[in-house]
């Protein structure tokens, strides 16, 4: 095997084929485990929000919407650049490589940012759930308002918690992209970091809607 | 095909193999071989069956007199609750997809390894670190919920150790949600050249379905307990309406997870079972097809049923209609498998080695605790019966008499590829009908506790119930002297007096008996190509007797 000599090779494959169809196969599973995982916090919304789609539809009006929006902006844009990265990890352009996972990086911890910005402005208005909870609009009952919030920053809370473990993932892969360790042969880890980043800015693209926009034309 | 068998039994095994191709602790701890750390699993397993044994057995005591004497109603609560956490996610869910499949997957499929060996050894990390919180939650005090968790006593009102023993079922999942995804990779990108999917040993069939199951339905497990973490963490009520939540969405999502759960337990072993039979009868699989797809077809239903939980829940009746029926649906998998294999019992030529004595145990255990499970999935009597001891009963036999003893006979079968050695034959013997009277004796009166109506989950009971009682606790002994047994002569084959096996004691064919006992680290020393399928079993002894194959020189 040509290339064996460069240690990329694991023990058990065959060929670099084999080893990059395990990978990604392997990835693809983990995803339809993400699906599920957050299938529980999806059902759970589901459900309550047919319950109470009055007190949910005021409840969202708290959100910022603009900053929501801004958020799924820059997240669109960071899959933009990890899928560059992907394209030039194949090509074996380092440089190239190395620049798009920081951009990816920058604009995941940018959207982490903006998302900071949002819990706290929650957290002055009163809106986290638990003791200091306060709920004044009327036609609604804080009880119905509170789990809207349970729900926002349950699943929000855990995307934000996927969001960093794919910002360590990118950190990482810097590393080996720098050394130039990439190219048309091996490149599984960034095209399998790739396809966890794209998942969890597809659950934003579920969650914006959902959480933000959904009851917005309500009430002006 | 070639019964190209270097070694004969007696023989002993070549120079080099897995077991002694390093040496030292560290040489476990950190082995990427999937042979060695089927081994760790092993060990690992086995002690936590032990401690949930253990527990079982002081239940059993408990209810030995009518009064609850030995143990307080709180302590009780704990000690059921111990029992099933432990047995369920630390022994049963495990037990052959870690162990057994660990070890054998990549061999049968010739293969030099799973795909990923580091989250393999990880994933057994991952279980012991889940396991050190079981046993702090134990060492604190236990936990009263059962096993199953409900909000919102759990959530809420319990005094025991919930959440650390939350986070060990959450952190178990993700061992065995590695070990799946492991298996459905190796499975379609490993295999050796010849080897089609039909031409796959029935064993891998049944381990790639439990392995669908696992991923599918244990993220929706580990959310859960996540919520109901957050919710008597953080109060964040999803499931408690105190807090605004609805309890019966907690036991939707409990049981979306934990009824397929009980086919993880149980596919396996039906995989053993099928090589048990086959090579223990001589005879190629009826209906191969049949029984791979029955697989399938539990996997895919097992996923449609969960609300056969809830026929008392206040779902609504039109839902517990559909599930009922649907419930009896899976019954039609499971009956091709049992008639499958007693189909090919039929005209073969049979010998009573243990692992066979597990394995014909299993389908007459199995066959009844499938029956009494489509009386159960019958709304009208499972409302009558709902939470007794006939359930109790039903689930026992299905996790011990069919995931245990399918285990157990799959131990049995390919421990002398494990370790290259012959446990005595006697001894095992004994142990498997041990095994078996004392099973029966334990949960056949729970079927007539549970039809008369005594409810489970008490420490004490009426007067009336004790000869019954006395009966389960003598047998539940009898069990446990059974399933001690193995422990003793598993471990005496290993000294200087256990025999060696040769590579292929029982006349089997497969790819991994066509390699040495213990295998070679990479499994072969030339990669295998395959040309037929799994039980070509005519074709290997055109003219086998019984006793033609004897390892013991019968």
């Amino acid at each position: 095997m040509a290339a064996e000599h460069h240690g990329t090779l694991a023990h058990h494959f065959e060929s670099y084929d084999q080893q990059r169809e395990a990978s990604s196969l392997g990835m693809w599973l983990f995803l339809v485990t993400e699906v599920m995982f957050f299938g529980g916090f999806f059902l759970a919304y589901i459900i309550y929000r047919s319950r109470w789609p009055q007190d949910f539809a005021l409840a969202s009006h708290h959100l910022d919407v603009t900053l929501g929006g801004i958020n799924t902006v820059v997240l669109i844009a960071s899959s933009l650049t990890m899928a560059l990265a992907v394209r030039s990890a194949q090509l074996a352009r380092r440089k190239a490589t190395v620049l798009f996972l920081l951009f990816t990086l920058l604009f995941g911890l940018g959207f982490l940012g903006i998302k900071a910005a949002e819990y706290a402005d929650k957290f002055e208005h009163h809106l986290v759930p638990g003791p200091g909870f306060e709920f004044h609009d009327e036609g609604s009952d804080p009880r119905h308002a509170e789990m809207f919030f349970n729900l926002y920053f349950g699943m929000t809370g855990l995307h934000a918690a996927h969001m960093v473990i794919g910002a360590g993932l990118v950190f990482w892969l810097m590393f080996p992209a720098w050394k130039g360790r990439f190219n048309a042969e091996y490149h599984n880890p960034v095209e399998v970091v790739g396809l966890y980043w794209h998942f969890v800015d597809i659950i934003w693209i579920f969650l914006f809607p959902l959480l933000y926009l959904i009851g917005f034309h309500l009430e002006g | 095909m070639s019964a190209r068998v270097a070694n004969p039994v007696g023989a002993p095994p070549p120079r080099n193999n897995y077991l002694n191709a390093t040496h030292g602790l560290s040489s476990w701890l950190l082995t990427l071989d999937h042979k060695r750390i089927g081994i760790l699993y092993l060990i690992s397993v086995s002690a936590f069956f032990l401690v949930g044994g253990i527990f079982a057995g002081l239940v059993r005591l408990e209810l030995l007199t009518p009064e609850g004497d030995l143990v307080s109603g709180d302590v009780y609560n704990r000690l059921f609750t111990l029992h099933g956490v432990i047995m369920i996610f630390f022994f049963l869910i495990p037990s052959i997809p870690a162990v057994l499949g660990n070890f054998l997957i990549p061999i049968m499929i010739g293969a030099k390894d799973l795909a990923f060996p580091k989250l393999n050894l990880g994933s057994w990390y991952v279980y012991n670190l889940a396991g050190l919180f079981g046993i702090y939650a134990m060492l604190k005090g236990g936990v009263d919920t059962g096993w199953t968790f409900y909000a919102p006593f759990s959530t809420t009102f319990s005094n025991s150790y919930v959440v650390p023993t939350a986070v060990a079922g959450f952190i178990a999942g993700f061992s065995s949600i590695m070990t799946a995804l492991n298996f459905i990779v190796t499975i379609h990108r490993m295999r050796a050249p010849g080897l089609t999917w039909f031409r796959l040993p029935l064993f891998i069939w049944s381990n790639y379905a439990t392995a669908l199951i696992i991923l599918l339905g244990t993220p929706v497990l580990a959310i859960t307990l996540l919520l109901l973490i957050l919710e008597r963490v953080a109060h964040i009520g999803i499931f408690d309406p105190a807090l605004g939540g609805d309890p019966v969405l907690f036991q939707h999502m409990f049981w979306f997870y934990s009824h397929p759960a009980v086919y993880i337990m149980v596919l396996p072993s039906m995989g053993v079972v099928s090589e048990l039979i086959a090579a223990f009868a001589r005879k190629r699989v009826f209906g191969y097809k049949f029984v791979a797809f029955a697989s399938i077809a539990i996997a895919v239903l097992g996923f449609l049923v969960w609300g056969h939980h809830m026929f008392t829940s206040g779902q609504s009746v039109y839902a517990a209609t559909v599930f009922s029926v649907l419930t009896m649906l899976v019954a039609i998998p499971s009956a091709v498998k049992v008639f499958n294999w007693t189909a090919t019992l039929h005209r073969g030529s049979i010998s009573y080695d243990t692992p066979m004595l597990y394995a014909l145990g299993f389908i007459g255990l199995f066959t009844i605790g499938g029956l009494t499970g489509v009386m159960l999935g019958t709304l009208g009597i499972d409302v009558h019966v709902h939470d007794t001891y006939f359930v109790v009963a039903h689930f026992h036999y299905i996790m011990v008499g069919g995931a245990i003893l399918g285990y157990l006979g799959g131990l049995h079968y390919w421990w002398p590829k494990m370790t290259g050695r012959l446990y005595n034959r006697f001894w095992s013997q004994v142990s498997a009908i041990v095994v078996f009277v004392g099973f029966n004796l334990t949960f056949f009166p729970q079927f007539v506790l549970g039809f008369l109506g005594m409810p489970r989950r008490y420490w004490s009971y009426p007067p009336e119930f004790q000869v019954l009682n006395v009966l389960s606790t003598a047998g539940a002994t009898i069990l446990g002297v059974g399933l001690l047994l193995p422990l003793f002569y598993l471990l005496a084959s290993l000294g200087k007096r256990g025999r060696w096996a040769g590579d292929n004691p029982w006349g089997a064919t497969g790819l991994e008996w066509e390699t040495s006992s213990p295998p070679p680290t990479h499994n072969f020393d030339q990669a295998p190509i395959v040309t037929h399928g799994p039980y070509e079993y005519e074709r290997l002894h055109p003219t086998s007797t019984a006793d033609d194959r004897e390892p013991y020189g019968g």
